[in-house]
């Protein structure tokens, strides 16, 4: 099967990706390290973060691309979260979600 | 000099409490279970087998090469492949400014900065000093930095092989459950602890899940963060309460 693009083109694409996203992880340390940041912006980028993960735990959870991803999913990661909330270990909250997704994809076939 | 590097060595695994060692463990599977099948998923595209491995350990962020290919697998331009790519990585502004204190100035700034990704700023944001950030960033950074192109790498010599076992494939084990399910475990204690974040996650959840059958991958989790104006009004926002009436002199301009 062809590929889909050149090596040529495949190669500096990926290496621009990976330019621009290392750029994008250093302008943090290197500003902190660069400007004092006073107590009440440290809350606040901390807060940043938390506001930033929960909202990608919850739509790698809910959603596929554009749409919904399916019941079987968002189900597994609710029953992983009541564990979780329960301060189950790491490692039982992150079996579980995995089986009860696994389990519900077998029963629901979605 | 080489007696105290060894005891710093010895410090820092001693910080990783079994537990912690884990968790660390079950991220790096996970990762590399998603990185054969990314390696699988990409020469079932066409792409020769070196190309999913560069990705992987020059970009080391798992969703955003996943798009990046896929744009290109589907006749995009590579100009919309590497924007789509950024647009999905431009959270690491947030992840780094956030976990700054966590990677050393130095040498050590460059691989500190290339293992940034969300597990590696979610275990060490979960962890409760300075210290045990530091250990767990670099644990889970260095672990992440193998299992993923390693896992790339298998996936892409197993190619149509691991597709045709189901193994590319990681809904028939719920694995993809996997990923949302450690961020969110992860994350818990800091909603638990601290109610104005839990105001504004809610709220930028909520916002996220909203637009996003609407707005390219990477846009939602930035627009969350319009969330933190649901937090309450910083200090710094609250304005000076206005006079009452009947102290303001005759003199005065009036409106305030």
């Amino acid at each position: 099967m062809a590929a889909p693009a050149s090596d040529l083109t495949v190669t500096v694409a990926a290496l621009a990706l990976a330019a621009g996203t290392f750029a994008l992880r250093l302008a943090g340390p290197l500003l902190r390290a660069r400007v004092t940041v006073p107590p009440r912006v440290q809350r606040l980028l901390a807060d940043a973060a938390v506001v930033v993960l929960t909202a990608l735990a919850a739509t790698s959870a809910v959603t596929t691309g554009h749409g919904f991803a399916g019941p079987a999913r968002p189900a597994g990661v609710a029953v992983a979260a009541v564990l979780a909330a329960r301060r189950a270990p790491f490692a039982v909250v992150v079996l579980a979600a995995a089986g009860t997704t696994a389990l519900l994809r077998l029963l629901l076939g979605g | 000099m080489a007696s105290m590097r060894s005891i710093w060595r010895t410090k820092r695994v001693r910080i990783l409490v079994p537990g912690l060692r884990r968790g660390i463990a079950l991220i790096c599977l996970s990762v590399g279970i998603v990185g054969v099948s990314y390696g699988a998923a990409a020469t079932a595209a066409g792409f020769p087998a070196w190309v999913p491995v560069l990705t992987a350990g020059a970009v080391l962020a798992a969703s955003s090469e996943f798009l990046f290919l896929g744009i290109l697998a589907g006749g995009g331009s590579p100009v919309a492949a590497v924007a789509a790519g950024l647009l999905v990585n431009a959270r690491h502004l947030t992840y780094g400014l956030a976990a700054a204190d966590v990677i050393e100035p130095g040498w050590r700034r460059i691989a500190g900065t290339h293992l940034m990704s969300d597990e590696t700023v979610v275990l060490a944001l979960a962890q409760p000093d300075r210290g045990r950030r530091r250990a767990a960033y670099w644990a889970a950074g260095a672990g992440i930095a193998v299992c993923w192109p390693g896992g790339a790498l298998a996936g892409a010599l197993l190619g149509r092989a691991a597709h045709g076992t189901g193994l590319a494939g990681p809904g028939a084990l719920g694995l993809d459950a996997v990923f949302p399910a450690a961020i969110m475990a992860l994350v818990l204690p800091a909603l638990r602890d601290d109610r104005r974040a839990r105001r504004a996650a809610l709220a930028g959840t909520a916002v996220a899940l909203a637009v996003t059958p609407f707005v390219p991958a990477g846009l939602p989790e930035l627009l969350a963060l319009a969330g933190l104006a649901a937090a309450g009004r910083p200090p710094w926002f609250r304005r000076q309460p206005r006079k009452p009436w009947f102290t303001r002199r005759p003199t005065d301009p009036g409106a305030a």
